[in-house]
């Protein structure tokens, strides 16, 4: 990753702060001010967000490119609502559950990656296979209300209520708000620790870091089970914002594809990648939709291919994603994880 | 546990159906095993051939058998083509990148036909497609029956390909030694387009097998490519005859699932013969032994 | 390698935030109800939707003529997808529509209609079968469309009327259905059902199939095994032309092929695409109500607006948008106001006549859940390539087959 000195250093130097004072006043700001279309929008931007920063923790930090994320998602999302559905037993409590399973899970899958060396093409293919067993298996479980979905009793939406985590859609998109900053928070706060020294010293050359005596099988799984871990609060969210689960939405290629794609785009590895391509995706999928409607023009499917337009542009001139040459205009370096 | 004759016809369909599989995933084997790209526009290919086929069928009455030519020549060339004057700048590329490339090209394809073509299923209709040849208490889908000879005509010159011709040896030495091929003076990116051409046109071949069987629409791609990456892993990557015997586990294995356990989870079948695998033969059926 | 200047960041991002940060307020117009219609025009759904637009799309003609009411359809795609769902459902509120209609499938018309009841904007269910829509305890939701168990019940019971009229009835019935939400719901349904309605045969086994599979050979084979007499199928249109081919070829003849209210078997391309073999197959399901004047109306608008599409296979779709629409329009016309909770308390209040709606059931009047009681289905089988009511008697264009003619 290079790193770049800011030409006109004085200038530059303090555009990166007004720019972050400004969007941080923004995002606070944007429910009172805008319309409600707007935040629902912005909460899915924020989302995607957050669940890539999830996902570029595995990529970033253990160097494995999960294609099966949606799995994470919809262990946490399903068991969360179903104990809520059968039990009554709140998110805050079923928040800890599904930490406590999809960490266990990322586990098991991180124990095949490195004990028994599974790595690249055959990884990433195990992390599908599990996403569609999980996909088909609670299709079949009717505990977890099968093919039928799960939906979840939803209360008056205009009281706040935290302890169940209902409420109108401004609740939701700051909880959100704090779910993303705190995942950004926590990966700048851990790459600055011995944490990211490691990370960064087993991505660049794990033989060296060996014989440096650190255990690169343990650093390695943590960062495979805190990115499961991360995803799997997603999972939450999502049960109690939309309150009806389908495996087939859920478990879904396409939504393990749909994460991807924003740390793909910001920039696999880096720290605001995820944060800048989420926007961008939604930005522009969102954007075309309103275009061509304004246009009265009704092209199904268009929407998606401007996504892969998008994403193989990336591929081709931006490889290492739209937030670096971002990140020069705005005189910062560019973070990597 | 149903009767004899049932099982039997299981089997034998889902071994007629496992062969076009493997003929599908053979492509994708080659690929990989040449040039070491992660072909995720897989199945998408063979969603367009399958349209073609219809075209075809619709528009000049070919029968898909007949089609089945002139799309692996035109895929064949397609295939060279994209090799050599877009992808080959990936391929030294890191290996998720080209995941991602794949996948945006397969997204933009799948998507591209849903506007192109709408979202209905097409189907061809040709005279012998509901008939059946009959073996006793056996029954035996006549067009499943064609479209497997087919499958297996074409692995056959392929494999022919790969072994007696001058051009398909320089491509195996490619693949087991790029940097030796090099320095010998093969011309790599042109083999690669090659290798490429071919995969494309036997993904092609089989799709105008697979329209026969099933009906095509916009959205088959992924699921397709996903299965050709199970039988290719199960078979061994880089290795024709464990693709094939990939297909024709996975069909036989689907089919039998399909008999014994509740038919809507069949599918879990293949992927747990893909975990299994991975976890105790990570180099699939054929695959050489672990380095 | 390109390089971002921050001024074209900045003219980027200024523009395309413009395209949301300021909704168009358009002034109140009285005179003119905003239905804001969301169907799956895009992705997997996108055929029904299709089917569905084009029922609302004759409705503003014909409910002017009928009602003097205008209404103005805004059109939005949910693309198939739960979150595009959701923020259109906001974008159309956003832009001044007073009524919602959509959207098909279960999980979009669930956030739809939290969105709707969250904003006090009413949410009319054209079609969507699962029960729990109506059981949230929503006052802003309502649905002119039978839940899926109640479709199954309609169904079970055409069935013993099959059987009456042609004086035939089966011994044993397999039971074939796709695994998704409404197969799920239909398979729980009837198997709730058989029991208490005295039908004269017995299940031997249950299928389900995945409906993503594209090879039901081993399932059909299983079927057969069983040598029952009677296929109870709930599908949809692509595995029901797949299970209808497989039988062909597996030479299997039961005595028939009854869904009892999934849709495919009286869809367009299964019986274009299956040619005579698509003939005699029953479903019994919900349908337009071919005696009603209003109905005459609006089949004719129908064929002078899409002279190439056949009514009858967009009965359904089509008829039920309308209905959604016609009850947003009479609802306007009684609370002669646009807004919202007017009309809101106006759709409480609907009695719309069961000859004055396409749709076949009875009076248009919603429960205490929102729920239109009494929604009937009728048997339809595919004559001559095309769906035809059979019954019951008073609705008959044709006669009924039973037992379906052995394959030649």
């Amino acid at each position: 990753m290079t790193s770049d000195r800011p030409a006109d250093a004085g200038d530059r130097r303090r555009l990166a702060p007004i720019t972050a004072f400004t969007v941080a006043v923004a995002l606070l700001a944007l429910p009172l001010v805008g319309s409600s279309y707007l935040v629902s929008v912005a909460t899915l931007a924020l989302y995607l967000a957050y669940v890539g920063q999830a996902w570029n923790v595995m990529m970033g930090f253990a160097g494995q490119l999960s294609l099966g994320h949606s799995l994470y998602v919809g262990l946490g999302a399903y068991v969360a609502a179903g104990i809520f559905v059968h039990f009554g037993v709140g998110p805050w409590a079923g928040l800890w559950l599904a930490v406590a399973i999809c960490s266990a899970v990322g586990a098991f899958i991180g124990l095949l990656a490195f004990r028994l060396r599974i790595s690249g093409v055959q990884l990433s293919l195990l992390t599908v296979a599990f996403a569609e067993l999980a996909r088909i298996g609670f299709d079949h479980l009717d505990w977890f209300g099968g093919p039928g979905g799960l939906f979840l009793r939803v209360a008056d939406r205009n009281h706040i209520d935290l302890l169940g985590f209902r409420g109108p859609p401004a609740m939701y998109y700051y909880a959100m708000l704090a779910l993303a900053a705190g995942a950004l928070g926590l990966c700048a706060f851990l790459l600055r620790r011995r944490p990211g020294y490691y990370w960064r010293a087993i991505r660049e050359d794990e033989i060296a870091a060996q014989a440096l005596g650190i255990d690169t099988f343990r650093w390695k799984m943590l960062a495979v089970v805190l990115s499961s871990a991360m995803t799997a609060i997603a999972g939450v969210f999502f049960a109690f914002y939309n309150n009806s689960l389908f495996p087939e939405q859920i478990f879904g290629f396409g939504r393990s594809i749909e994460i991807i794609l924003g740390p793909v785009i910001g920039g696999l590895g880096t720290l605001f990648g995820p944060v800048v391509g989420a926007v961008a995706l939604v930005l522009l999928g969102d954007g075309t939709t309103e275009i061509l409607a304004k246009a009265g023009v009704e092209l199904p499917g268009a929407r998606q291919v401007v996504h892969g337009l998008l994403l193989l542009l990336v591929t081709i001139y931006l490889p290492n994603g739209l937030w670096p040459p971002l990140a020069r205009a705005l005189g910062v370096r560019p973070r990597r994880l | 546990m149903p009767a004899l004759p049932y099982v039997a016809n299981a089997v034998i369909s889902g071994t007629l159906t496992g062969i076009v599989y493997g003929l599908m995933a053979l492509g994708l084997s080659a690929i990989f095993g040449v040039v070491r790209l992660v072909n995720f526009a897989h199945g998408e290919l063979m969603t367009l051939a399958m349209y073609g086929a219809v075209g075809a069928f619709q528009g000049l009455a070919l029968d898909p058998f007949l089609t089945m030519i002139a799309a692996a020549v035109v895929f064949g060339g397609f295939g060279y083509v994209l090799q050599r004057g877009f992808i080959n700048r990936f391929i030294h590329r890191p290996e998720h990148l080209q995941m991602l490339l794949m996948i945006a090209l397969a997204i933009i394809i799948g998507n591209g036909l849903l506007l192109a073509f709408g979202p209905d299923a097409r189907s061809v209709q040709t005279s012998y497609q509901l008939d059946s040849f009959e073996l006793g208490p056996l029954l035996v889908d006549k067009a499943r029956v064609y479209a497997a000879v087919a499958a297996v005509v074409a692995t056959a010159l392929l494999a022919a390909f790969f072994r007696f011709t001058l051009t398909g040896k320089a491509i195996r030495a490619c693949a087991d030694n790029p940097i030796g091929a090099r320095v010998a003076g093969l011309p790599v990116a042109h083999l690669y387009a090659v290798t490429f051409g071919l995969g494309a046109a036997s993904v092609a071949v089989a799709g105008c097998a697979m329209v026969q069987l099933i009906d095509v629409t916009p959205g088959l791609g992924p699921g397709y490519t996903l299965l050709a990456f199970v039988i290719v892993i199960v078979g061994g990557l880089g290795s024709m005859v464990g693709a094939l015997l990939g297909g024709l586990a996975i069909g036989v294995s689907e089919a039998l699932a399909g008999l014994l356990i509740t038919p809507s989870a069949k599918s879990m079948v293949s992927f747990g013969l893909l975990v299994v695998l991975l976890l105790v033969r990570p180099q699939g059926l054929m695959g050489p032994g672990r380095r | 390698m390109g390089s971002v200047t921050r001024r074209t960041f900045g003219v980027a991002a200024a523009s395309t935030l413009a395209i949301y940060a300021f909704p168009r307020r358009v002034g109140a117009e009285a005179a003119k109800l905003k239905v804001g219609l969301l169907l799956p025009r895009s992705g997997l759904q996108a055929l029904i939707g299709q089917s569905c637009q084009r029922g609302a799309d004759v409705a503003p003609e014909l409910l002017r003529q009928r009602l003097g009411v205008d209404v103005e359809l805004m059109n939005a795609d949910t693309e198939s997808n739960v979150d595009t769902a959701r923020s259109r459902a906001e974008r159309l509120i956003e832009e001044g529509a007073q009524v919602l209609v959509g959207a098909f499938d279960s999980g979009h018309t669930a956030a739809i209609a939290q969105v709707a009841e969250q904003r006090g904007v009413p949410h009319i269910v054209n079609i969507a079968a699962a029960p729990q829509i109506t059981e949230q305890g929503y006052k802003f939701v309502f649905r002119n469309f039978p839940p899926a168990p109640e479709i199954g019940r309609n169904g079970l019971v055409l069935l013993g009327d099959i059987f009456r009229e042609s004086k035939v009835a089966p011994k044993t019935a397999v039971f074939m259905h796709v695994n998704d939400t409404f197969g799920q719901a239909m398979a729980k349904g009837v198997a709730a059902l058989l029991p208490k309605l005295s039908l004269p045969f017995k299940v031997v086994d249950t299928i389900p199939y995945d409906p993503a599979a594209k090879d039901l050979t081993v399932e059909v084979s299983r079927a057969k095994a069983t040598n029952a007499e009677l296929l109870l199928l709930v599908c949809r249109l692509n595995d029901a032309i797949v299970l209808r081919r497989e039988m062909v070829k597996q030479r299997w003849s039961p005595m028939g092929v009854v869904s009892p209210g999934s849709p495919g078997l009286y869809e367009e391309q299964f019986s274009k695409g299956l040619g005579k073999y698509g003939d005699n197959c029953i479903s019994n399901t919900v349908w337009f109500n071919p005696k009603n004047q209003i109905t005459h109306d609006f089949a004719a608008a129908f064929k002078k607006r899409f002279p190439k599409d056949e009514f009858a296979f967009h009965g359904i779709n089509a008829s039920y948008t309308f209905d959604a629409v016609l009850i947003a329009a009479d609802a306007f016309k009684r609370a002669r106001s646009t807004d919202p909770k007017a009309l809101a308390e106006a759709i409480r209040q609907t009695n719309i006549p069961a000859t004055d709606r396409v749709s076949f059931g009875g009076p248009i009047k919603f429960n205490a859940k929102g729920q239109v009681e009494g929604n009937r289905s009728v048997v339809i089988q595919n004559l001559r390539g095309k769906p035809t009511v059979v019954l019951p008697a008073e609705l008959a264009e044709g006669k009924l087959v039973f037992p379906m003619p052995k394959l030649g």
